[in-house]
C-alpha cells in the first residue's frame, strides 16, 4: 500500500514539477528564519487562497488573499525544523520550503553529571554532559561555548570550555583529594545548571594493626584507618581479622569505630593474624609466647 | 477450447503481476538505509550491537511518525518517542486535528551517522540526511507533494528495552 502511494507520489512529483518551480518563484519566502522570530511570506496573484506552512514540529493553515503580504507575529513558528509551504489559490498551488532554526541564545540546559557519589582522588572520574536548548526547547545546533567549573571545600577549582557540536558539548573531571561535597556547574550564555558531587573517601591505604596480650586471649587494634590521600575512612566499614592457627582459622569481621576497628581472639602459640578491609590487605603479626 | 486457453493464460498473467507487484511492495516498502562508520563519537565508543539497536529503533521512529502525523494519532508515537520530541509532535498532531490536516511522511533513504555517545551511556546522538515525501492533506483533499532532503539531528535516550527519540529536529543542511 505504501509502495503505490509513494509511486503515485512519485508520479505527482514528476508531473508537478515544471509547474512548481515555476511557481516557487512567485513565492517569495525566506530562506532561513530564527525560531520565534516574525517573518511574512509575499504571494503574486490576486483572489483567495489558503497557505499552508508545514513540519513535523508545527502546521500553521491561514486564509490569505493573493499577492499581498502575509505577516507571522513572533513566536507563531518557533519549534526548529524543515517546513514546506504551500499556497493554494483557486487554480493553482505554489509551494515552497524553508528551515527554521534554533535561536542562538541558550536558554536551558540538559546537564547530565555522573556519578553523584565517587572516591576522592580519581582521574577523570566525573563526567558532565551538556545539551544547548534555546526558549523554545530547541536544541541550539550553532556552535556555542559551554564551560564547565568543578569546585569543593578542598582542592583547586577546575575549569574547562568546549565548543558544542551539534548541540552537545562534555568533559571529564578529577575528583578533588580530600573528601567532601563539589558543585559541578555548566554554564552556557547566561544560563547555568548545577548538580552535586559527593566525593568520598577511598579504599583503605596502609592498614595497620597491633596486637597485645589480654588475659588468655589478644587484643587486636586498627591503627586510625585512612585512605591513600589521608581522609579517614568512614565508621561502619567492615575490617576483617583472620587468624590461622595449627589445625584451624578463626574470622572476626569489625565495623570500623571512631576511625578504628577492634577485637579479641584466641591467642594461640604460633597463630598468624591478618587484618583486611575489602580488598586491601594489611599486615600480618606472628603470635608466639614468651 | 480457445476461450479457455486465453483465460488460463489471462490468469496467469494475472498471478505474475501479482507476484510483480507483492514483490515490489515488499521490496520497496522498507527505505534505503546507509549508515556511516562510527569512529569518532566523543568518549564512549558504541558496541555493533548498540549502533544496530539504536538505528532499528530510530528508523521505527520514523515510522511511528508517519503513521502517527497521517491518522492525527499522537498515541502512535509513545512507542517510540519520548520527551521534548514527543511533545512537539503530539502538539502538531492536536494542531492537525483541530485544522483538519494530515501530513504524510514517506522516508525513502536514510543516510546515519552517529555523532555522540555520553560517557555513562544514557544518550546517543545522530546525524541524518533524509530523504522524503511529504503529502499534505486537507479536509482528506491533496493539496501539495514535495520531496524533501534534509538533515535531521536525533538524540535518543535508552528505556527498559529500547532506546526512544528524545530530541528530533531538521536543520539546513
Amino acid at each position: 500500500m505504501k509502495s503505490i502511494l509513494t509511486l503515485s507520489l512519485g508520479t505527482l512529483i514528476l508531473a508537478s514539477m515544471p509547474l512548481a518551480m515555476a511557481q516557487a518563484g512567485d513565492l517569495r519566502l525566506p530562506k532561513s528564519i530564527e525560531a520565534g522570530a516574525a517573518f511574512s511570506i509575499q504571494s503574486t496573484g490576486s483572489g483567495d487562497a489558503t497557505l499552508y506552512i508545514v513540519g513535523p514540529g508545527q502546521v500553521l493553515r491561514r486564509s490569505v488573499q493573493l499577492g499581498e503580504t502575509t505577516s507571522f507575529a513572533p513566536g507563531d513558528l518557533h519549534n526548529a525544523g524543515h517546513y514546506l509551504v504551500a499556497l493554494a489559490g483557486p487554480s493553482s498551488t505554489q509551494t515552497g520550503a524553508f528551515d527554521v532554526t534554533a535561536a542562538h541564545q541558550p536558554a536551558t540546559l540538559s546537564f547530565l553529571a555522573k556519578p553523584s557519589r565517587l572516591p576522592v582522588d580519581l582521574h577523570d572520574g566525573i563526567s558532565g554532559v551538556v545539551y544547548v536548548f534555546d526558549a523554545f526547547q530547541n536544541l541550539v545546533l550553532q556552535p556555542a561555548h559551554v564551560s564547565f567549573q568543578l569546585s569543593g571545600v578542598a582542592g583547586t577549582t577546575q575549569t574547562r570550555t568546549i565548543l558544542t557540536q551539534d548541540g552537545v558539548a562534555w568533559t571529564k573531571m578529577n575528583s578533588a583529594s580530600k573528601e567532601g561535597i563539589a558543585q559541578f556547574v555548566a554554564r552556557a550564555g547566561d544560563v547555568a545548571d548545577t548538580r552535586v558531587i559527593q566525593q568520598v573517601p577511598g579504599d583503605p591505604c596502609g592498614l595497620r594493626m597491633n596486637a597485645r596480650p589480654s588475659g588468655q586471649r589478644l587484643a587486636l587494634e586498627t591503627e586510625p584507618v585512612r585512605d591513600c590521600s589521608g581522609n579517614p575512612v568512614p565508621d561502619g566499614t567492615i575490617v576483617t581479622f583472620t587468624e590461622a592457627y595449627s589445625g584451624g582459622e578463626a574470622t572476626v569481621d569489625v565495623p570500623l569505630k571512631r576511625g578504628v576497628a577492634k577485637t579479641e581472639m584466641p591467642a594461640y602459640d604460633g597463630a598468624t593474624i591478618s587484618v583486611a578491609a575489602g580488598v586491601v590487605m594489611g599486615n600480618e603479626i606472628r603470635w608466639e609466647k614468651r | 477450447m480457445k476461450n479457455a486457453g486465453r483465460k488460463s493464460g489471462r490468469s496467469i498473467l494475472v498471478v505474475l503481476c501479482a507476484i510483480f507487484a507483492a514483490t515490489f511492495i515488499a521490496g520497496s516498502d522498507q527505505p534505503a538505509v546507509h549508515v556511516e562508520p562510527a569512529d569518532n563519537v566523543g568518549p564512549r565508543p558504541v558496541e555493533e550491537q548498540t549502533q544496530k539497536a539504536v538505528i532499528r529503533d530510530y528508523l521505527q521512529a520514523w515510522h511511528s511518525l508517519s503513521g502517527a502525523l497521517e491518522q492525527n494519532r499522537a498515541s502512535l508515537l509513545d512507542a517510540d518517542f519520548v520527551g521534548t520530541a514527543r511533545q512537539k509532535l503530539a502538539d502538531t498532531i492536536q494542531e492537525q486535528t483541530k485544522l483538519g490536516i494530515q501530513t504524510r511522511y514517506i522516508d525513502h533513504a536514510h543516510d546515519v551517522k552517529l555523532v555522540f555517545y555520553s560517557p555513562e551511556g544514557l544518550s546517543i546522538q545522530l546525524v541524518d540526511t533524509v530523504d522524503y515525501d511529504v503529502q499534505l492533506l486537507d479536509q482528506g483533499k491533496v493539496q501539495t507533494t514535495q520531496h524533501v532532503r534534509a538533515r535531521y539531528v536525533a538524540v535518543l535516550t535508552p528505556t527498559e528495552v529500547q532506546w526512544k527519540v528524545r530530541v528530533f529536529q531538521a536543520e539546513p543542511e
